[in-house]
């Protein structure tokens, strides 16, 4: 278990069934089976886009490792009389693949490469696992079960007298798989010409068989030495190629192989992209895009960012958690429906139920407009549904152009901050969206001292950044960055002019110095030289910086107009998702505290009223168990059970009274004590306790350390 | 030097053999001597041992293919259970007798079961009078199967009442083999390692065709040179000097030197070698790689080896964690309280140093830990609050499989789990930056 993901509980079924649930368990039943339809089709756009991402990510590393498996075996056909190949050992060619160590995104890696492998280099792939091969022995079944298996799957189409390996009745040793391999080489050869353009299009005469080692770290070292051994002695007749999938360092291949295993072979080096870069990447393509309607409050998305940056490391947890926002969106949220792309959900405002209006109209954001309205127009949006709609088909179009234009200058917003030293408003453009959607950034500190930095920017870096600004106005789709881009590039040519000016003057002051040289007469030459500082300072300069502060002033300008906080925009709540202490609980589980919670306080998940503890003391309503934890709570490390024993009867008939008190003093009830073994061994089982051998009928206690 | 000589075989592969096996004559002379004639019965088994690549398999296979002997060659890690390997001796014995029922397959479990199918399987074979030799390579994997399968197969002879020498070839010393029990003492052989002359003999005997011989061997005494300090494989070696050679001759192809040009052959190559030492020698890079930059002139230094990537990202947590392992794994508990406590009561210095003035911790090794104790510890050096959820604890079981830490003693489910550091001081400095 690395990273684990643990399926949140209200993972979805998918089924008929679930849209029913979506309204039924939620009092307002509005527009259910339609918010679960729009929920799927955003999700399953959101997850081809995911796919996308991925594929393009891991394109580079692919390519170099199919180049690279072109080349590693290229000998295996060719020149094998030449000197130096006769005399060099022959070792294995290995591809180090270090992915990092968010191991729960390696599955999906592995499961894209060995596709992508048996499109361009061969259909003999194997995929191995530690938990597989705790021997030698399992290794090798492993291997050849699945080797011979996609053989099969390869000609299955054919259906001809192919040999039906059972997998027992196979010797598990190299010679036999040996003996596969060249059966199967031999057969392609003697396939009919059309069959072969088709199999040698993309795989040549005998292609190389690969076995992925996807957890390189977990292998008994051991197995992999002697897989090893094996293999490299009959490298010449079955061309072998190895890939480990190393999380940590490629040092792991030395730490597990001795130099005379290492030594056979022929180690290359790949390293996939930073599981942070993919984050990058991925919060941009989803996030800060307005493909996609639905949107994560700050609080939601901190949240996400701090699991993975704090714990897993993991991009498909993340998305998963993503997920589950959208999930949890739709669901507890009937005004979701309207979440969907901008034509649409003015459809769907037409069709408003009488309620989903009143929901509207209790929106806080909403109730902020109305007031903000004259008397009489806040009558008719208070009682008219018709003109509430009309309105509210103009605000979505408002929020809409507002994430246009919002997302556009975030990123030039985000041009001038990456290159401030010390990124006073961090590096990574996430940063300063969380940053942007707390609250109004322009009141931060850091963004005060961030257009501090910025106003001592030297000249060419401003240039490179109003050109970046330029290109990500001008490929935006907001449609009021025309006037913006054309004062960008006003301050271009200004920025240009200044420097043909700055020429100018350059061989304007070059003469007076010339001059200098001819004066001899002291006082002139101070003089010259005093006017010479104070045209300097007051003249030369302050043009370029008159102008930097307007190019600063004029961005501040910009993040003021258009990075306004979503909370203060009408109907917010539509497509931000910002219940972050929900997504808390399904991601942060927490097991002890849930334990702990149970059975020190049984209502909370009973909700019994009887169980309603009243502080610390021991209710005997509450379940045997939830007793005897409590009363185990009190003992030391060792628990003498005929102590506890005693107290769990007094609790249990302290509801019969005093009188009962005299009777069940000495001996105690069969029932009780059957009740009170029943929970001890619950206890046990749960693994708050066990039996101890320092002494007779005591327990030891195994958590918290005792008292 | 002893020529081989032996009446029984023609003397003509005798000389070819004594070419094919340099500096091993005697060995081999020694083992014509203990075989015998083609019909005699040999010593039922031989035991011969010598340092990695000191010729064992290759003289072997060399004097039995020469000579046309009858044997069987199995290499036991290959044919890592005992039935496996049995199968294997049969199979490859049946193939020599007939080419056509190659397929049929034999079932052997036990060792009872080969002997008779061993018997079976000779007298389908024609020449039942000939001393049959199974060859056993790396037979220090015997140890490891059954305990009867190693002295079966040491008098086999006598088991099977047959012509048939087990010759096993091993790394290791008879004396770690021997079962207690007792069992029937092979003839024990040693290789001796191969001193730099012969070394020298041997690699220049291997000269390229487009290459006179003298210019190799020089270029064999400068490698040697370079390389006998630290390898004295002579694979490796051999490797070595395939995959150099070709920058060694370049002088010579510019035609800037003359092939008897030691000199400024020797200048050229000798800095490249040391290079390769550190290099590929130590597969920190690949032999393709290595060869890929003599083709293309670079410097090594653009290409980082293996051991340059030893940095590790890891996530927040996990990095606190590791950093508490560390501490717990080379702290006393005594020094808990000391370290991670704000109150802690007077430090009795005395008593503390002199008992760990002598020896560091780090000398000692990582100790194990009980889960608890690195929880206290990353609570106490993580600033802010950290809630026990399942992220952290699937972080710790995760460090368990990247193998930072490792798990001791996993035989009680309940008892608290314990754990050990694996990493270095260096590696826990860089995550702790």
């Amino acid at each position: 278990g690395c990273f684990v993901f643990k399926p949140s509980p209200k993972k979805r079924r998918v089924s008929q069934k679930t849209a029913n649930d979506f309204g039924a368990r939620n009092n307002d039943s509005e527009d259910a089976e339609l918010r679960f339809a729009t929920c799927q089709s955003l999700w399953n756009q959101i997850k081809s886009e995911t796919e996308q991402i991925q594929e393009d990510l891991n394109k580079q590393l692919f390519d170099n490792l199919v180049s690279f498996l072109r080349q590693s075996h290229s000998e295996f056909q060719e020149k094998t009389t030449e000197w130096t190949c006769r005399m060099k050992s022959r070792e294995i060619p290995t591809a180090a693949l270090v992915l990092g160590v968010n191991v729960t995104d390696h599955d999906l890696t592995f499961r894209s490469l060995s596709e992508v492998l048996q499109n361009n280099i061969t259909p003999y792939i194997a995929l191995l696992e530690a938990k597989d091969c705790p021997g030698i022995k399992n290794l090798m079944q492993k291997l050849m079960g699945q080797l011979m298996d996609c053989y099969i799957e390869v000609d299955s189409l054919e259906d001809e007298d192919c040999v039906q390996v059972s997998q027992k009745r196979i010797r598990c040793s190299m010679t036999s798989l040996i003996n596969w391999y060249e059966d199967v080489t031999k057969k392609t050869d003697s396939k009919t010409p059309s069959k072969k353009r088709t199999s040698s299009s993309r795989h040549w005469q005998s292609p190389p068989v690969i076995v992925i080692f996807k957890d390189m770290e977990s292998f008994i070292t051991k197995v992999l030495q002697d897989f090893i051994v094996i293999s490299s002695q009959h490298i010449r007749e079955l061309p072998l190629v190895l890939i480990f999938g190393i999380a940590t360092s490629p040092m792991i291949i030395h730490s597990l192989l001795p130099h005379s295993v290492s030594s056979l072979l022929c180690i290359e080096l790949f390293q996939s992209l930073s599981c942070k870069e993919h984050l990058s990447t991925v919060i941009e393509k989803l996030l800060l895009t307005a493909q996609f309607p639905f949107k994560l409050g700050e609080k939601v998305l901190q949240v996400l960012i701090n699991v993975f940056l704090y714990h897993d490391f993991s991009v498909q947890n993340f998305i998963k958690g993503f997920q589950l926002c959208i999930v949890e969106h739709f669901y507890s949220q009937p005004l979701s429906v309207l979440c969907c792309q901008l034509v649409d959900a003015k459809k769907r405002v037409n069709s408003l139920s009488h309620n989903q209006c009143e929901n509207i109209r209790r929106l806080p954001s909403f109730r902020r407009y109305v007031e903000g309205q004259a008397s009489q127009k806040q009558i008719s949006l208070l009682t008219e549904d018709n003109f509430l709609k009309e309105i509210i088909q103009k605000l979505l179009e408002d929020l809409h152009v507002y994430h246009e234009n919002y997302i556009s200058v975030l990123r030039c917003l985000h041009v001038f901050t990456s290159s401030l030293p010390k990124y006073p408003l961090g590096k990574q453009i996430r940063e300063l969206y969380c940053a942007c959607l707390e609250n109004r950034v322009w009141e931060t500190e850091e963004y005060e001292s961030s257009l501090q930095l910025a106003r001592m920017l030297n000249k060419s870096d401003l240039v490179t950044m109003l050109q970046q600004c330029v290109e990500i106005f001008v490929s935006s789709s907001g449609k009021e960055f025309d006037k913006t881009v054309e004062k960008l590039k006003e301050f271009l040519t200004q920025f240009q002019k200044l420097e043909a000016e700055a020429f100018q003057e350059q061989d304007v002051s070059l003469s007076p110095q010339k001059d200098l040289q001819k004066k001899t007469d002291l006082y002139h030459l101070q003089k010259t030289l005093l006017e010479l500082k104070e045209s300097r300072r007051s003249k030369k300069l302050t043009k370029f910086e008159k102008l930097r502060f307007e190019v600063v002033d004029y961005i501040d300008s910009l993040v003021r107009n258009y990075l306004v906080p979503a909370d203060n925009k009408t109907l917010h709540e539509i497509v931000y998702f910002n219940t972050a202490s929900v997504l808390r609980g399904h991601l942060n589980a927490a097991p002890r505290i849930a334990l702990h919670t149970a059975l020190n306080n049984p209502y909370c998940y009973l909700k019994n009223q009887a169980l309603k503890s009243d502080g610390g003391s021991i209710s005997n309503k509450a379940p045997d168990i939830c007793i005897v934890y409590k009363l185990h709570l009190e003992c030391g490390r060792l628990i003498n059970l005929v102590d506890w024993l005693e107290a769990f009867s007094t609790v249990v008939m302290a509801v019969e009274g005093p009188n009962a008190d005299a009777a069940s003093s000495d001996q105690v009830d069969d029932i009780i004590h059957a009740r009170f073994i029943r929970a001890v061994s619950e206890l046990e089982l749960l693994g708050f306790i066990k039996p101890s051998k320092q002494k007779t009928d005591h327990v030891a206690r195994l958590t918290w350390g005792g008292c | 030097m002893p020529n081989l000589e032996h009446p029984a075989y023609p003397a003509a592969a005798l000389h070819h053999l004594e070419s094919l096996v340099p500096c091993r004559e005697s060995q081999v002379s020694m083992l014509l001597s203990i075989f015998g004639e083609r019909q005699q019965l040999s010593f039922p088994s031989i035991f011969i041992y010598g340092h990695t690549s000191s010729g064992k398999t290759y003289v072997m296979q060399n004097l039995l293919n020469t000579l046309q002997l009858p044997h069987v060659f199995v290499n036991c890690v290959e044919y890592f259970t005992s039935r496996l390997l049995l199968e294997e001796i049969l199979i490859q014995l049946q193939s020599h007798s007939s080419e056509r029922e190659q397929t049929s397959h034999v079932l052997c479990d036990t060792f009872n079961d080969f002997v008779r199918l061993f018997k079976q399987a000779l007298a389908s074979r024609g020449c039942q009078d000939e001393t049959l030799y199974i060859v056993l390579d790396r037979a220090e994997q015997l140890r490891e199967m059954e305990a009867n399968i190693l002295p079966a197969f040491l008098r086999l002879q006598e088991l099977t009442n047959r012509n048939v020498t087990v010759v096993l070839l091993s790394e290791i010393v008879w004396e770690l083999f021997r079962p207690n029990t007792g069992c029937f003492e092979p003839f024990t052989l040693y290789f001796p390692d191969y001193s730099i002359g012969h070394l020298q003999k041997i690699l220049s005997q291997n000269h390229p065709p487009e290459y006179s011989a003298d210019f190799y061997a020089a270029y064999i005494n400068i490698l040697l040179g370079v390389f006998y300090m630290v390898c004295r494989d002579l694979r490796e070696l051999q490797h070595l000097a395939v995959l150099n050679f070709s920058k060694y001759c370049e002088p010579v192809v510019r035609g800037e030197a003359n092939e008897r040009d030691t000199r400024k052959l020797w200048k050229n190559i000798e800095p490249h070698l040391k290079k390769a030492m550190q290099t590929v020698y130590l597969r920190e890079i690949s032999s393709s790689q290595w060869e890929r930059l003599q083709r293309d002139d670079g410097e090594p230094g653009q290409l980082k080896g293996l051991s340059a990537h030893t940095h590790v990202e890891l996530p927040y947590y996990s990095k606190f964690l590791l950093i508490a392992a560390y501490l717990a794994s080379y702290n006393p508990v005594r020094t808990d309280k000391r370290f991670f406590l704000k109150h802690h009561g007077k430090i009795r210095k005395t008593n503390f140093m002199k008992k760990h003035e002598k020896t560091s911790n780090h000398l000692l090794g990582p100790k194990p830990f009980p889960l608890d104790r690195l929880l206290a510890i990353l609570y106490s050096i993580v600033d802010k609050r950290v809630a026990p959820t399942a992220n952290i604890f699937s972080q710790i079981t995760s460090l368990v499989t990247l193998q930072l830490l490792s798990m001791v003693g996993r035989n009680d489910q309940l008892d608290g789990p314990r754990y050990k550091c694996t990493v270095s001081l260096d590696f826990i400095r860089a995550v702790a930056r």
